[in-house]
C-alpha cells in the first residue's frame, strides 16, 4: 500500500480518535493521540483486518520538560509497515491505560517506562520498578531529575583526586 | 627457592631435611591455595574466565573458583557494582571465613570507572569492603590479573600469626590506626538483606 493511501485509511478508521497522522523520515508513520484514546487506537490497530499491526516491536517514554510521552512502536506483518503511537501526558500525573491486555509482552517494558519515567501504567499486573531498587528516589530519566549523595549510608559521589586545594586536600 | 621462601637448610646437602619457621609454612600453605570467589558482574568476568582458562592457567598458582564464600579466601570483584548491588556484595563478602583478601578487578571496581557520571553506580567498591589490590584496566588483561594475585600472595607471605607479645600489640595497634584511616568502612547499609 502507497504511504499516502496508508495514511489517509488511518485517518479515516481513526477519525475523532487521533490527534494528527505524520508521515516520518524513514517511511514510517507517526500516530498521536490523547491519553483516553490510546489504548484504543491500539487496539484497533492490532485488531482490525485492514491493519493488523499484531506485532510489539518496542515500548517506551520520553521526557519534553513541559510533557511526558509514552511511545508504542507496532508492526505489521500483513502490510509490511511500522507505526509509532504516542500519546502526551501531563507532567503532575502522568497516567495511561496499559497495553498488557493487548500484548502480553509489554509487561517489563512499562515496568521499566515507570522505572525511569514514573509514568503509571493504569491496569498493569505488577508495577514496581523493574532495574533500580524498590526503595529508589525520584524518577532518573527526567529532566529534572536531581542525582543523589548517598543511598542507604553509601556515597555516590568520589573525591576528584587532580583537584587539590594549596592544603594537598581533596573535595567531592 | 629456599631463600625466596625464608626456609634455611641448616644442615649438609646430602641430608633430606630443611628447617623453618610456622608462620613461613604456614603462609606458603595459603598463598599456593587461594580459592578465589566467583564474583563477576560485568565484562570484567570475561576476563576472569580467561585467566581461569588454560592459556593465563590461574590453576599454576594453585587458585581456583568457588561458587559459595563459605570456601573462599579471596575475593575478585570484576565488573560494576551497581548500589543495588552494592549491599549483597557487602553480605558475600561477610560470609568469607577470615583470613580473607580482596582484589578490585578494573576501572569500575576501583573508582566507577566510565560510570562515574551515573546515578546508580558505587564509586569504588572500597566505599563498601576493604581492598588489598587494585588492578587497573578496562577490562585487565589475564596477565594483569595473574600478577595482582601474586601481589596478593606476597601480602600473605609477609604477614606473621606467631608473634611475642611485644610485637602482637604493635600489630594490634597498626591495625586500629589502619581502620581510622578509612580501610576497614562500617558499612551503613540497610538490614533487609
Amino acid at each position: 500500500m502507497e504511504l499516502h493511501n496508508f495514511i489517509t485509511l488511518i485517518q479515516e478508521r481513526l477519525a475523532g480518535k487521533v490527534l494528527s497522522v505524520a508521515e516520518m523520515k524513514n517511511d514510517d508513520v507517526m500516530i498521536t493521540t490523547d491519553r483516553e484514546h490510546f489504548a484504543e487506537v491500539v487496539a484497533i490497530l492490532k485488531n482490525n483486518s485492514s491493519f493488523r499491526f499484531s506485532t510489539l516491536m518496542n515500548q517506551s517514554g520520553a521526557d519534553y520538560t513541559d510533557t511526558l510521552a509514552v511511545m508504542v512502536n507496532l508492526y505489521s506483518g500483513f502490510l509490511r509497515r511500522k507505526v509509532t503511537v504516542k500519546a502526551f501526558l501531563q507532567r503532575e500525573n502522568p497516567e495511561i491505560d496499559s497495553l498488557v491486555p493487548l500484548f502480553r509482552g509489554i509487561d517489563w517494558y512499562e515496568r521499566e517506562t515507570f522505572d525511569m519515567f514514573g509514568i503509571r501504567f493504569l491496569g498493569h499486573p505488577n508495577l514496581k520498578r523493574l532495574l533500580l531498587p524498590d526503595d529508589w528516589e525520584g524518577y532518573p530519566l527526567r529532566k529534572d531529575y536531581v542525582y543523589p549523595h548517598s543511598y542507604n549510608g553509601m556515597e555516590t559521589g568520589r573525591a576528584d583526586l587532580l583537584d587539590v586545594d594549596a592544603a594537598g586536600e581533596a573535595h567531592v | 627457592m629456599l631463600d625466596r621462601f625464608n626456609i634455611v637448610n641448616r644442615l649438609s646437602p646430602d641430608r633430606d631435611l630443611i628447617l623453618t619457621t610456622v608462620d613461613t609454612a604456614v603462609n606458603l600453605a595459603r598463598a599456593n591455595s587461594l580459592w578465589y570467589l566467583l564474583m563477576g558482574l560485568a565484562c570484567c568476568s570475561i576476563e576472569l574466565m580467561q585467566t581461569g582458562g588454560p592459556r593465563a592457567d590461574i590453576d599454576r598458582f594453585g587458585s581456583l573458583f568457588r561458587a559459595t564464600p563459605r570456601q573462599s579466601d579471596l575475593m575478585i570483584v570484576a565488573g560494576t557494582v551497581t548500589l543495588k548491588m552494592a549491599p549483597r556484595l557487602r553480605r558475600l563478602y561477610d560470609q568469607m571465613a577470615e583470613p580473607k583478601y580482596v582484589i578490585a578487578m578494573g576501572s569500575c571496581a576501583n573508582c566507577g570507572g566510565p560510570f562515574d557520571l551515573s546515578y546508580s553506580v558505587v564509586r569504588g567498591i572500597d566505599k563498601i569492603i576493604p581492598v588489598d589490590v587494585y588492578l587497573p584496566g578496562c577490562p585487565p588483561r589475564p596477565e594483569a590479573l595473574t600478577e595482582a594475585l601474586i601481589k596478593v600472595q606476597e601480602k600473605i607471605k609477609k604477614e606473621r600469626f606467631f608473634l611475642k607479645q611485644e610485637a602482637s600489640q604493635q600489630r594490634k595497634t597498626e591495625q586500629e590506626k589502619r581502620g581510622k584511616d578509612g580501610s576497614g568502612i562500617p558499612f551503613q547499609g540497610s538490614s533487609r538483606y
